[in-house]
């Protein structure tokens, strides 16, 4: 079994290689970039550490933006078990967060703890839902499920600006059309000694459910087969296409979970800031973890970090307020590149003919 | 058009190594003008990598090529077109959808930037005059039938003005009546002096009937030359595997019950342009009996393995397993231990970047003791259960963690064969299962499917192989244009009959 022990570690030091690689590289062209934006680099890089990372209050920051991307990475990283490459995390915590905001709007009178339950479910088969669409047209009907869940984004943005503007407007949101709050009382709490809402406990439990479910379950073994090759899984007997399904419904209802943390933790009604874009930044950390649901929680937290210092980077060094999207974009694209690399440093003894 | 006799070919003294493997060790070949040569050696022999050296894709370690006694270096392919050396692959690689015409003019190294069509149609129509045989011009080469691509193949060359051909297992996508006729036109090409052929088999049949001269290799080293005429085939088998061959009859019980198995009722399958492949198949398999499918490829046995597979669903038509309506979802392929044995098991049937252990487990992941408290996979399980049919199975390398990839194609065949037959398999599917397999792996995979037969498997076997459909099975039937058009026990086969079902001659 000697030769057993390298190929296993193969399998984590490569992917960590070239993930500690490309965001090296990803750095240094970004400290390009802001050289010829004028700004010296070293400082920059110094400042982004100082607010994401240099004080408790600048990790709560990070961490609270850090919450939501676990769970809409979570989106685009588990139909990836199936070989499906969504992107509507965005519908599906807009789709989350209008429906938690409209159920609990019908329940005035219920306590907290029933009003919360009950929007998070809502919540979450809204964006189950949101998903499985795309999901259903890719395994039925063999539309491009990228495609269909991007599209599928666009719609629920729409949903939700009309709903807030006609059916479920609140007459006294007069410049940012919302619906009515769902009251204090049935905010979600912060975790006792922080100022850190639940929302991040909810998405690291999510992470490490998903990796369960994907990586120790008969369900999560069926899908990697599914994944990795249909054509086994169907001489295997597999249902491929419900397997797609719950798979969709499982990362639609994280994105939807996110919309209604979003709702019951910050805004306390659904308007346009649902759509604040961490659908898409969720794509990239899903991308940076491979897909990983437990490396989604570092590479959620450096991300959360990097949104986290646009302020100060903004105040300190005069820099635009997209800046940080740009490293977002850079970021991405050398990940995207490094993808290539795989199996090209592999150690694995050549074997034989025979 | 072609002027001038062929060179004279000399590949003297050619080693290549490949690391620390030797491919080729100082190995001659002597192709002379106007000869029809013969490669002769099993898989792995080197016979790949001579000719690719001559080709120009390999630089042989040692040894020079020679033209009519001049020493030429041949560095790519392209080298050897302007030498005159030209080669046909085992595979087509033909544009299935342009013309035979279209074809012929872009295989040319270099093109004008306005290709005058008329101009080329005219001078190809010319030139395929003085051919012993004629393709259409305007067909769509994927329209053609394989003879006709093979055809083409060999056309292409030729209008490349290559004097020197050589061809890579040809025969092995043709019917034997398709390869006897293709084989007589390069025969009258080089006794006409307008060709030298150098060509790979494993037919000793097409050796015996066409080649003067044949060259052996085994296990990279030059075993000899001679002259065909002088030789017998039993020598020559002689000279590849390295003693007597002794065909001998495939062990089996006879098997006294006729309980049917799997009973196929008017399955019709269409494929994806609509068009029906499998036309109305009726087949039953009993207990303890394999039942060979012989045809050419693309008949629609491809097809009907995949309706058998779950992999695609018939248009009409039942499948009985042990006398109940069968369809190949998961509880039902386990109830009736109904497996399946595809070709290209790597593509087919297997995640290739997941473990072996993890790949022998398909059959079986969801079943305890693999799987604890009804949802959970226990990995050691997984991996206990994999050790034990590695070392059953004599899988190489024997580390069930490594992805299933990087295992070589006998083994990843070993490997699908262990999982599928573990289970107690009672109808087995198999398709092509000992295509590119060695000697060695391909002899153990037939003692292992007439082996489960003796268990009382109902097996299906699909070949392209006449030989292996005639050495495995009790009852062949050949399949025709998507209909099984004629069936015989192996004890009364006749070669002929069969082969003549096989191309439609049913006369």
């Amino acid at each position: 079994m000697s030769k057993g022990i390298p190929h296993a570690l193969n399998k984590v030091v490569e992917p960590f290689l070239i993930i500690v690689g490309s965001l090296s590289i990803s750095m240094m062209l970004f400290g390009a970039f802001v050289a010829a934006a004028g700004a010296n680099p070293f400082e920059v890089y110094q400042t982004m550490y100082r607010a994401a990372f240099g004080t408790s209050f600048s990790w709560q920051n990070t961490l609270i933006r850090a919450a939501p991307l676990m769970l809409t990475a979570l989106c685009t990283a588990l139909p990836g078990y199936l070989g499906l490459i969504i992107i509507g995390g965005e519908g599906a915590v807009v789709m989350g967060g209008l429906f938690a905001a409209i159920v609990a709007l019908t329940m005035p009178n219920a306590p907290p703890m029933v009003v919360l339950t009950t929007m998070a479910l809502a919540g979450m088969a809204a964006g189950a839902i949101w998903l499985a669409i795309g999901g259903a047209l890719r395994h039925y009907r063999a539309v491009n499920e990228t495609i269909s869940s991007l599209l599928l984004n666009y719609i629920a943005i729409a949903l939700l600006n009309h709903l807030v503007t006609s059916t479920f407007r609140d007459s006294e949101s007069l410049n940012h059309p919302s619906t009515h709050h769902i009251g204090e009382a049935n905010m979600i709490g912060l975790i006792p000694g922080t100022d850190l809402h639940w929302g991040l406990v909810f998405g690291i439990v999510a992470c490490v459910l998903s990796w369960f479910l994907m990586h120790h379950t008969v369900f999560g073994f069926a899908s990697q087969i599914a994944g990795g090759n249909v054509r086994a899984a169907q001489i295997a007997g597999l249902p491929v296409g419900r397997l797609i399904l719950i798979v969709c419904c499982v990362a639609g209802a994280a994105g939807g979970l996110a919309g209604m943390v979003e709702v019951a933790a910050i805004h306390g009604r659904a308007n346009d800031t649902l759509n604040a874009n961490y659908g898409y930044a969720g794509i990239l950390v899903a991308f940076v973890a491979r897909n990983n649901p437990l490396a989604i929680i570092p590479v959620a937290v450096l991300l959360g970090g990097i949104r986290a210092s646009s302020g100060l980077l903004q105040r300190a060094h005069e820099l635009p307020d997209a800046t940080v999207l740009v490293m977002q974009g850079i970021i991405f694209l050398v990940i995207l590149f490094s993808e290539t690399l795989y199996g090209r440093f592999s150690r694995m003894p050549k074997q034989g003919a025979v | 058009m072609i002027d001038g006799v062929p060179p004279d070919l000399h590949a003297c003294g050619i080693t290549k190594h490949f690391g620390p493997l030797t491919a080729l060790q100082a190995v001659n070949l002597q192709l002379r003008s106007g000869q029809f040569h013969a490669l002769l050696g099993e898989n792995g022999a080197g016979k790949s990598t001579l000719v690719k050296c001559i080709m120009g894709y390999y630089h042989p370690d040692e040894g020079t090529i020679s033209l009519n006694h001049e020493t030429v270096s041949i560095r790519s392919p392209r080298d050897a077109q302007t030498f005159g050396i030209g080669m046909v692959y085992q595979q087509f690689t033909l544009i299935p959808n342009m013309t035979v015409l279209e074809n012929l003019v872009i295989s040319r190294a270099r093109l004008d930037p306005l290709i005058d069509w008329e101009k080329e149609e005219r001078q190809l129509a010319e030139f395929m005059e003085n051919m012993p045989f004629q393709v259409s011009l305007t067909a769509r080469v994927s329209s053609l039938a394989a003879g006709e691509k093979q055809k083409v193949e060999i056309l292409k060359q030729l209008a490349l003005q290559n004097r020197i051909l050589i061809l890579d297992e040809p025969t092995s996508v043709l019917t034997p009546q398709e390869a006897d006729e293709m084989l007589g036109y390069l025969r009258a090409l080089t006794l006409g002096q307008r060709l030298s052929v150098l060509i790979i088999t494993h037919k000793l049949r097409e050796v015996a009937a066409f080649a003067d001269e044949v060259t052996v290799l085994r296990k990279g080293q030059f075993v000899g030359t001679g002259n065909v005429s002088q030789l017998t085939v039993s020598q020559m088998a002689e000279m590849m595997v390295g003693s007597e061959v002794t065909v001998k009859p495939k062990q089996r019980n006879v098997q006294s019950s006729k309980v049917p198995k799997l009973v196929l009722r008017d399955i019709r399958v269409k494929d994806e342009s609509g068009v029906e492949v499998v036309r109305g198949v009726h087949l039953t398999i009993h207990e303890g009996e394999i039942v060979g499918i012989a045809g050419v490829s693309g008949n629609g046995q491809r097809e009907l393995v995949e309706v058998l597979a779950g992999q695609r669903c018939a248009s009409a038509g039942t499948i009985h397993a042990h006398d109940q309506l069968y369809q190949p979802t998961r509880e039902k392929i386990m109830k009736h231990k109904m497996f399946c044995l595809p070709e290209e098991p790597l593509q087919n049937t297997c995640v290739g970047r997941m473990s072996v252990a993890e790949n022998l487990a398909f059959r079986h992941f969801d079943i305890e003791p693999y799987v604890v408290g009804g949802w959970f996979i226990s990995r050691p399980a997984l991996r206990r259960g994999a050790t034990e049919l590695i070392e059953r199975y004599n899988i190489k390398p024997p580390y069930p963690d490594m992805p299933i990839q990087s295992l070589s194609g006998g083994n990843v065949q070993r490997a699908v064969l262990a999982r599928e037959l573990s289970a107690d398999v009672e109808i087995l599917i198999i398709a092509n299962p000992c295509v590119g397999l060695d000697f060695l792996a391909m002899e153990e995979i037939r003692q292992r499917i007439v082996a489960a037969r003796n268990h009382g498997t109902a097996v299906l076997l699909v070949s392209e192989d006449l030989d292996e459909i005639m050495e495995l099975s009790d009852r062949t039937v050949v399949m025709f244009n998507g209909q099984l058009v004629y069936e015989t026990t192996s004890s009364d086969a006749d070669l002929g009959i069969i082969g003549r079902h096989m191309t439609g001659h049913t006369t």
